[in-house]
């Protein structure tokens, strides 16, 4: 049917969780009814460590070997910050190339992840033992549009907290149809939600506040977090979190965060879920200075809008993959930057409910939801009809009419919403012609911005 | 056989008005395991401002299918672009396959981007000429300057100056 690499071909397969989970240091004593006793889990912890103006600060961090991921562990436990554990995959085993990391495994090529699928299950459990607990969760990032692989090994390793989503792993991620990553999706949130009969809270996280990274105006990028966390819960999973990626600027992403929390107050049908603000993906500064002032004012924007958790970028972001040092800086920076922050008051909703951002969003979630009363059949028909659509997005299911541009006061605003239903909504722009440098010049607004101000402070300084 | 983006190439348009005869084709693409975008974006969009008709693969393009595209388009040249770490891996492996078809045997095949993990501090050039592209581009100041020089070689792109080419974009792979 499909050129993909391949991956798991039996969806409905029943997962071996039960053995696996007990294995791997199983959480529930044996004979004890499972379901009398779930612990609390990724969801639970950072909504007791986070939030009224306190954060959980998260590297995105991944190593092909395990003794350097379980350095990277301990080290993220041991900061001066509270902190959670990631365990990030390298990209032959997103796209189930699985083939691919073994042979880099062998021959000691270095990847931009943990093999999670490749490792044997023991090497894993052994480079979680000792440092993944109660006191420190650990989540997996993948980015994989067919994930049921990477969920069944998560599950027989009694590894609770994952992340991605049925949309934001698919177009931003490759070619895999989107019909194809709904469907394995749902079976993946399915199996997951299955933990729980092991005493465990599975938890997931939208990424759909990214979608590629940069330049997707903020509306829709807390549209597709909210029908993502909403696509999760009506496939069994009870701990979700939404996320929003800091964009271009602060003011409107202090508007997008507190539109996503009336929007998951509304709509979700939990109450364990939370915020998680990352940190700028799009091109990131150079400078040093600029990178940790990029990331100081995502810490700020967390904090000020009640967000829970924050995921960090390091000095080396637009180079390479940081090392652990690197990250650890972050996370402390991070965190130091926010101490003290007083609890941020509670908007009225009556005011979010009113800004742009909110009810573009809003229109936008709502004519998804009113597509078809199946969640997977709305998703679909609205990327056909073009009622989401990402700009730039190459995927073939997206339909590439909309576009978008930076405004005078640096906020990204939509130049064309294509058949997007938000049209009454939107002023309409002059949409100008795509070039090069035009094109550059937009992906590095912000880096360069940073980066400007970072010299413009160096050179104020007395020289010597 | 058939994969989202593998539709017929032909259909879609041409992205401009000119005559595209005389346009060399390159084809853009990346390697298996990446599916960042917007380099392939920048690179279609500078490619067609220089003259080029552009054939945009789009993310993870598995071996064979960048074959297929390959032989089928006959390209003036194929640009490999790759950032997320395993260009250096996944760009040896392309080139060999490349090398062992007849058909492109000899067709100019360069690669560029973040071709490792460490950033600048381990070189892939050496050990990726050797299997077989024609010119490695790894981040650096004049990487662009390069390129373009390599660009203006093919036959029909306006040599020389490389003055931006009046261009329609339609931003996007062959559907
Ligand atoms: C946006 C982004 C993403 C988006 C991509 C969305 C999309 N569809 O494109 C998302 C969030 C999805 C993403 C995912 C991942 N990413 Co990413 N991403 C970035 C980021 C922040 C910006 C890239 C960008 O948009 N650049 C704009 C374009 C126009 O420029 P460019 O790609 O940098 O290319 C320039 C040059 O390299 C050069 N160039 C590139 N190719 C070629 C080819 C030729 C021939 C020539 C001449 C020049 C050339 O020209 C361009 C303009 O100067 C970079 C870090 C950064 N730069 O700040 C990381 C980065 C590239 N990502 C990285 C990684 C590892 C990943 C992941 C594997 C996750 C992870 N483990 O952290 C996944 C990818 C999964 C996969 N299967 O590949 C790493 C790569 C590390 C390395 N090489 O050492 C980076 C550097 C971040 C980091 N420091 O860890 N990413």
């Amino acid at each position: 049917m499909t050129t993909q690499h391949p991956t798991d071909p039996s969806p409905g397969a029943a997962p071996s969780v039960a053995g696996a989970v007990r294995a791997a240091g199983a959480r529930t004593a044996p004979g004890r009814p499972a379901l009398s006793g779930i612990r609390p889990g990724f969801g639970a912890f950072v909504r007791e460590h986070g939030g009224h103006g306190r954060l959980v600060v998260q590297p995105r961090m991944g190593f092909a070997d395990a003794g350097a991921m379980r350095d990277g562990l301990a080290a993220t436990r041991a900061a001066r910050a509270r902190t959670v554990g990631t365990v990030t995959l390298d990209s032959h085993t997103r796209v189930g190339w699985l083939e691919a990391a073994a042979s880099a495994l062998r021959d000691g090529v270095p990847l931009n992840g943990y093999p999670i699928v490749t490792h044997p299950a023991a090497v894993t459990g052994r480079m979680l033992s000792g440092i993944r607990d109660e006191h420190f969760p650990v989540q997996v990032r993948h980015g994989s549009a067919r994930p049921l692989r990477i969920f069944r090994t998560l599950a027989e390793l009694g590894l609770d907290a994952s992340e991605g989503g049925p949309v934001s792993y698919c177009l931003p991620y490759g070619r895999t149809p989107l019909a194809d990553a709904v469907a394995e999706w749902a079976a993946a949130c399915e199996l997951y939600a299955g933990l729980r009969e092991f005493g465990l809270e599975p938890h997931l996280e939208s990424f759909g506040g990214c979608m590629l990274g940069q330049l997707c105006p903020p509306s829709q990028l807390v549209a597709i977090s909210v029908l993502e966390a909403l696509f999760f819960a009506r496939h069994g999973v009870r701990s979700v979190s939404v996320s929003y990626a800091q964009q271009t600027s602060a003011a409107q992403d202090r508007e997008a965060v507190a539109a996503l929390r009336l929007l998951c107050s509304e709509l979700l049908p939990t109450d364990d879920w939370h915020v998680v603000v990352y940190a700028y993906m799009g091109v990131y500064p150079r400078t040093p200075h600029g990178a940790r002032a990029l990331l100081g004012q995502a810490a700020d924007l967390a904090v000020r809008t009640g967000a829970e958790r924050l995921i960090v970028k390091t000095t080396a972001e637009s180079l390479r993959i940081p090392t652990i040092e690197e990250n650890v800086e972050a996370l402390e920076y991070a965190a130091g930057a926010v101490a003290g922050a007083p609890p941020p008051p509670v908007p009225f909703a009556a005011s979010v409910a009113a800004t742009d951002t909110y009810r573009e969003a809003a229109a936008l979630v709502d004519a998804v939801l009113d597509l078809h009363p199946d969640l997977s059949r709305a998703l679909l028909l609205a990327f056909r009809k073009g009622y989401l659509d990402i700009p730039y997005c190459l995927h073939p299911d997206n339909r590439g009419s909309t576009r978008s541009y930076i405004d005078a006061d640096g906020w990204l605003r939509w130049e064309d919403t294509g058949a997007l239903p938000i049209g009454h909504l939107v002023e309409p722009s002059r949409s100008r012609a795509v070039t090069c440098a035009g094109l550059l010049a937009d992906l590095t607004h912000v880096s360069t911005r940073a980066d400007e101000a970072a010299l413009a402070a160096s050179r104020e300084l007395p020289s010597g | 056989m058939t994969d989202a983006l593998d539709n017929d190439p032909g259909t879609r348009p041409a992205p401009t008005g000119g005559d595209d005869r005389r346009r060399p084709t390159v084809v853009v693409t990346t390697v298996a395991s990446d599916s960042h975008t917007w380099n392939l974006v920048f690179l279609q969009l500078l490619l067609e401002e220089l003259g080029c008709h552009v054939v945009n693969l789009g993310p993870c393009v598995p071996d064979e299918l960048l074959l297929e595209r390959c032989r089928e388009a006959r390209p003036a040249a194929v640009v490999v672009s790759t950032v997320n770490g395993h260009g250096h891996q996944d760009g040896l492996r392309v080139v060999r396959r490349l090398r062992a078809d007849d058909l492109l045997a000899a067709t100019p095949v360069v690669i560029g981007g973040k071709l490792g993990v460490d950033g600048d501090s381990t070189s892939h050039a050496a050990e990726l000429m050797a299997a077989g592209f024609d010119a490695v581009f790894e981040d650096g100041a004049e990487t662009l300057t390069a390129f373009r020089r390599f660009v203006g070689a093919l036959e029909g792109t306006s040599q020389g100056a490389l003055e931006p080419h009046h261009t329609e974009h339609t931003i996007g792979v062959p559907v």
